[in-house]
């Protein structure tokens, strides 16, 4: 199967291409010589068992940690060599597990620090709130069902509504691969059914990689699933086939 | 839609207080404070400095710098040594083996001026080191520290650590220094005689127009795209750092504007006071700077201006009385800040006061509960009393 991977990739062009990816910590290999590509406009969802190295994976492609081998190429890039701010500058962005906003900043404050102009030291001196950061502010506010809490420090925000501010801080960066860490961890039904939704309306014209235990939302939204195990990838390809493998009932569905 | 929308950098609540504290300075202390005592008001403003530095460094960006007093002393090292030089000419110095050089200099052997002090015989050159020797070395330091992220309380200790150094190095050097007993007899500024108790007065005025213009400074930069960033920093690092910045570049920023905000005092400190000594650059003075910061309120520019001047009469009045107890009042007012009021003044201020005040005042609460009239108005005919006596 491998091989056939393999000579699957040559002749397209893959937005992200991880080969060869291990990162040991003291000798432990959280991710294992893990390879996988993610195509223009898809939804990968990787699963796992806790201890994976599903989220040590998003660390590495956003730079987070450093690689000990392998490569990670996003549109004929090599990441593996770059700095946190300029993978985020190439196109990547990144959720966090927990929502990771500025609490003492307003929701309009935190979607504008996203905004990706001014972004040196002497561009924030001289950065002016101009219309064109007014309307995209807003319209990413009403993508993410906030637009009329603009003016709201992000700290009164619940649970769900600073998942989904998080998740506008990253469209308003506009990137081609987003990559979301359990988008709807302890969220209630109602919140997790718009999320999918939002999602939806956010994946066009753009890869994504989410990480996610809910089986239910990942069926919703998954094109393609990459199970991991022991930082290792156990299987891939459609929910249904991950489903029927056998060696991922055993080590994860099974139980 | 978006009523945070403000074109211009200054809010009415920070006009309003910025006009109040310099009603305060200009015209009410010197009208109501003997010469004797606005001199003491001018020597605690030069601390303000400091302390308007560590709002934007502590408060804002999360950075605690123990070692505040470093920058303080490196500006006003700068100054002194412009001063000193200036009242050795060889006349005045005609009975020293080597005329012409500082005298200490002359007691610990050293016959010609050394290149370190060459620069300070020119008073612009003079201005231009106190402003950039400090940012330079806080830039050498920051960039060493921030780019490897060193942070938190690791960065507070390597400043502690810094400031004992730069008092042991002072000391050392004698020679090139004045040692311990710092940099004194200072005369003239370009001749014009800075002992004086006129001198003494304008120099008060210069102090303050400095202040204040540093006070626009710091507004500036923290109603700019900068200061949230520095506050989105404080709070969550890894967000800004991947939502495209390099967040090094800021701290390192912040760190050096607060080390030329910090050296500015110091100059004015060495003007007003008349000599400079390594007992204001070391650990002691560095902590108590940040108290300074801290009682007035570590988010607020002009709460830490009015917390450096009531401790500062808090320390001066106590030591006159009671000598011995006066750190033990500051070590229990820094427990009191730290337990109680986390905010400082300013925190009180904007709990309690400002909101009875109206919205003109920041007070957010009266803008909603009254909608038709303008909150009752105080029943004192000056409004401003209330607030200068804040």
């Amino acid at each position: 199967m491998n091989s056939a991977v393999i000579a699957d990739t040559m002749n397209k062009d893959f937005v992200l291409a991880v080969e060869g990816l291990t990162v040991s910590f003291d000798g432990f290999k959280a991710v294992n010589d893990l390879s996988f590509y993610v195509d223009e406009n898809e939804i990968r969802v990787i699963i796992g068992p806790n201890g994976a190295g599903k989220t040590t994976v998003l660390d590495l492609i956003c730079g987070r940690t450093k690689a000990t081998t392998g490569s990670i190429r996003f549109k004929e890039r090599e990441l593996t060599k770059m700095k946190e701010h300029e993978i985020v500058r190439a196109g990547v962005g990144r959720k966090f597990q927990n929502p990771s906003i500025y609490e003492d900043l307003t929701v309009f404050e935190n979607l504008e620090i996203s905004y990706p102009k001014g972004r040196s030291v002497p561009g924030a001196l001289t950065f002016r709130r101009d219309r064109a950061v007014k309307e995209r502010v807003q319209e990413i506010a009403e993508t993410i069902f906030l637009a009329d809490q603009l003016d709201q420090r992000a700290e009164y925000l619940s649970h769900g509504q600073k998942q989904w501010l998080e998740i506008g801080m990253l469209l308003i960066q506009d990137p081609e691969l987003l990559m979301l860490d359990e988008p709807v961890a302890g969220m209630s039904v109602s919140e997790r059914k718009k999320t999918a939704e939002l999602l939806n309306t956010i994946i066009k014209n753009r890869s994504v990689i989410v990480i996610e235990h809910d089986m239910k939302f990942v069926e919703d939204i998954a094109h393609k699933v990459t199970v991991l195990h022991q930082g290792k990838i156990l299987s891939e390809g459609s929910m249904a086939k991950v489903q029927a493998d056998p060696k991922v009932i055993e080590v994860y569905l099974g139980h | 839609m978006i009523k945070s929308d403000r074109t211009f950098f200054l809010r009415p609540q920070d006009m309003i207080g910025i006009a109040i504290l310099a009603f305060l300075l200009i015209v009410i202390l010197p009208l109501s404070l003997d010469n004797f005592r606005l001199q003491f008001v001018g020597k605690y403003l030069t601390y303000a400095f400091v302390a308007l530095g560590l709002v934007l460094c502590w408060g804002y960006a999360g950075i605690l710098s123990l070692g505040q007093g470093v920058f303080f002393g490196l500006g006003g090292y700068c100054m002194a040594m412009f001063l000193k030089l200036e009242s050795s000419s060889v006349e005045a110095t005609k009975i020293q083996t080597t005329p012409g050089i500082p005298d200490f200099m002359d007691w610990n052997q050293i016959t010609e001026l050394p290149y370190m002090w060459q620069p300070f015989n020119s008073l612009t050159l003079t201005i231009i080191a106190v402003i950039l020797v400090p940012a330079l070395f806080a830039f050498i330091v920051g960039f060493a520290m921030f780019k490897r992220r060193v942070g938190g309380v690791y960065f507070a200790i390597i400043t502690q650590a810094l400031a004992a150094i730069m008092t042991i190095l002072i000391i050392g050097q004698q020679g090139y220094t004045g040692g311990i007993n710092g940099i004194t007899d200072l005369r003239t500024l370009n001749g014009w005689d800075i002992r004086s108790d006129s001198a003494k007065t304008i120099l008060y005025f210069v102090c303050v127009a400095l202040l204040l213009a540093c006070i626009l400074i710091a507004y500036f930069v923290k109603s700019s795209k900068l200061g949230r960033i520095l506050v989105a920093m404080r709070d969550k690092e890894d967000r800004v750092r991947f939502s495209g910045y390099d967040v090094a570049n800021f701290k390192v920023f912040v760190f050096c504007l607060a080390a030329s905000l910090s050296a500015i005092g110091g100059a004015m400190f060495t003007l007003q006071v008349g000599f400079m000594s390594p007992s204001f650059v070391g650990i002691v003075p560095s902590i108590e700077m940040v108290i300074y910061a801290a009682v007035g309120g570590r988010l607020s520019i002009l709460g830490a201006i009015y917390g450096t001047l009531l401790v500062n009469w808090a320390k001066t009045s106590f030591s006159e009385s009671f000598p011995e107890l006066w750190l033990f009042g500051l070590g229990g007012l820094f427990i009191a800040v730290v337990l109680i009021f986390p905010n400082g003044i300013a925190g009180l201020w904007q709990t309690y006061i400002a909101p009875r005040l109206g919205p003109l005042f920041g007070g957010a609460a009266t803008r909603r509960a009254s909608p038709p009239a303008t909150p009752p108005a105080p029943p004192s005919p000056s409004a401003a009393a209330p607030a200068a006596a804040e």
